[in-house]
């Protein structure tokens, strides 16, 4: 906003003066100072948290809790990330998010692209308003249907047409209730890319003799790999991520997803301290990936992300 | 083809809402066998207007809401502003916005936690040393600061996240637009409040919806920094822990759809303002 406010002020000058500012070199960083002060603060602001996560991580325990704190770790340790990763309990937690995630998003991706089709590339009636009833779920609250879950789950309350699985306790549990937020969001994006593939395609293999289920299968789905990338690590982000329901479903530890398990994670250092370095390891080792993997991606997550706020 | 969409749907959302608002006319308990799930009326709702505890999470929440979603507005649209026009490492700076969004919130609000110690948390030592804050504050601990913990968590890993759509919306509005008006001799501030604001409204709309609807059921964040403690839950952390903790379905449900029809309301004087203003 400064830099805007800036060079409103600059334009209102008589022209040739604030030209002159800035052909000359020193004149024109003088300018664009307040601008990449702000681009170094709004950055310093977005990566601290993230930094001093890495730096406590690093600082060995007697350096960590003793004052004045020191904001960079002068005896840098690897004690935290082992303690951390031979946690068996903490190793789990990382195998059952992997499952969830994992299952949840190959689940929201196989149902997801087929309604996409439908919904994409077929004319038929009631198709707007399966559309809307997709729109209006990614804006569903989880917490109106908790209760509802929790006593499905576990089963003692029968349907009058059918016996639902006991599921509470299992990582099905997880499974089955993500993809009330990962399927709509897929559905809704997906079809927006089956949209806008060109007739020709299908058309030309129609002809040849291909059903539909070939057409999307050799066709389709090809072509839209990249909104299947995008929707997939969006999918496996959120499920890896939700805590309400891993929270409310699960009670054995040994079925802990990350979330949970970095909440009630109790290291093996002594019981009088919180062993804070150890936990900020765990945050950093689960984070590391989700951001390596959004940094590289980062082009097609914000198409993904924008699709529907700037389309809808 | 649309079959299995529609079943997963009707099984997950559909089917256990309508479940909600049937167990919220009933008694429940999670622990059967104490008593018999029987039909009671309206007796949860009842309850549940005099339930004080309820009344302060309602309070809480919205306050948490209004306060987080206005500060990332604001803090958003500069972010954006200033990442939309074109310099040397735009990129590098989208990516480094992707952060804070990628960490879970619960990894988040657990590195505030730390962040925010009394004795050895880095907020504190910053504010003494730079004299802002005149002595360490418990800032999780004390009832005061409850409010401003939460929104300080929630505005550091949402407004990246604003940021970015609202620069998407900005990048859809033509080049020629602000060309234009230069040649007119239109100055920046003229230029942003009558292209690219009136431009952006659609975006801007439905990033606050979204952010409004995010934060009104907000759970990790206030469940992580303060647990089920009294005065610091939100309105799902003491949903939650009804339906979970202590065990009362029926009652719970009950709150459950009392959060949903306050989401609802929401959404509704969104919608009529959007109505009203654009005729």
């Amino acid at each position: 906003m400064s830099t805007a406010a800036e060079t409103a002020k600059a334009a209102v000058r008589p022209a040739s003066r604030s030209v002159r500012i800035r052909r000359n070199p020193v004149g024109r960083t003088l300018v664009k100072l307040p601008f990449w002060l702000l681009i170094a603060l709004i950055a310093l602001y977005a990566l601290f948290p993230f930094y001093w996560a890495l730096r406590s991580a690093f600082t060995p325990d007697p350096e960590l809790f003793s004052t004045p704190i020191q904001y960079f770790p002068s005896h840098p340790t690897w004690a935290h990330f082992d303690d951390a990763l031979s946690s068996s309990f903490f190793r789990r937690a990382l195998l059952n998010s992997a499952i969830v995630a994992g299952s949840v998003t190959l689940l929201s991706l196989a149902i997801g692209s087929l309604a996409a089709y439908a919904l994409g590339r077929f004319r038929f009636r009631g198709k707007s308003f399966v559309l809307y009833l997709m729109l209006s779920m990614t804006i569903f609250p989880q917490i109106a249907i908790l209760g509802a879950l929790y006593t499905m789950f576990s089963g003692f309350h029968i349907v009058a047409f059918l016996d639902f699985p006991k599921l509470y306790d299992s990582l099905w549990s997880l499974v089955f209730s993500y993809l009330i937020f990962t399927l709509p969001f897929t559905i809704w994006v997906l079809t927006s890319f089956m949209r806008a593939l060109p007739a020709d395609l299908e058309e030309a293999a129609y002809v040849d003799g291909a059903t539909p289920l070939q057409v999307f299968w050799k066709v389709l789905l090809p072509l839209i790999a990249p909104g299947l990338v995008t929707t997939g690590l969006l999918a496996f982000i959120a499920a890896w991520n939700e805590y309400l329901f891993a929270v409310s479903f699960i009670q054995s530890p040994d079925h802990y997803t990350v979330p949970v398990a970095i909440v009630s994670f109790v290291g093996k250092t002594s019981a009088f301290q919180i062993p804070w370095g150890t936990w900020m390891a765990a945050t950093v080792i689960v984070t590391l990936p989700l951001i390596v993997a959004t940094l590289v991606l980062q082009r097609r997550i914000l198409a993904g992300l924008t699709a529907g706020a700037v389309k809808g | 083809m649309l079959l299995p969409a529609l079943a997963v749907v009707a099984f997950v959302a559909i089917y256990p809402l309508g479940r909600t608002v049937y167990q919220s006319f009933t008694n429940q308990e999670f622990l059967a066998g104490l008593e018999p799930t029987k039909r009671v009326g309206l007796d949860n709702y009842h309850r549940l207007i005099h339930d004080t505890i309820f009344r302060d999470t309602v309070v809480l929440t919205i306050k948490f809401t209004v306060i987080t979603v206005s500060i990332e507005f604001v803090l958003g649209l500069i972010i954006a502003l200033a990442v939309n026009s074109s310099f040397k490492g735009r990129g590098v700076m989208r990516a480094i916005m992707l952060v804070p969004w990628a960490i879970p919130t619960v990894v988040a609000a657990k590195m505030w936690v730390w962040m925010l110690d009394d004795t050895y948390g880095v907020v504190n030592d910053l504010g003494v040393r730079t004299h802002v804050l005149s002595h360490p504050h418990a800032w999780l601990a004390q009832p005061k600061t409850v409010l401003l913990s939460a929104c300080a968590v929630d505005i550091w890993k949402t407004t990246p996240f604003v940021a970015l759509l609202l620069l998407a919306g900005m990048q859809v509005i033509p080049k020629d637009l602000y060309e234009a008006a230069s040649v007119d001799g239109a100055s920046q501030l003229q230029q942003f409040w009558r292209i690219t604001f009136p431009l952006l409204r659609p975006a801007i709309l439905v990033t606050l919806i979204f952010r409004t609807l995010d934060a009104l059921r907000a759970f990790d964040v206030f469940q992580v920094l303060f647990g089920y403690r009294l005065g610091a839950q939100s309105m799902a952390v003491y949903n939650q822990s009804t339906i979970v903790q202590d065990g009362h379905v029926g009652y719970g449900a009950a709150m459950s759809v009392a959060i949903f029809l306050i989401i609802a309301l929401f959404v509704v004087i969104y919608v009529t303002f959007v109505r009203v203003t654009e005729e």
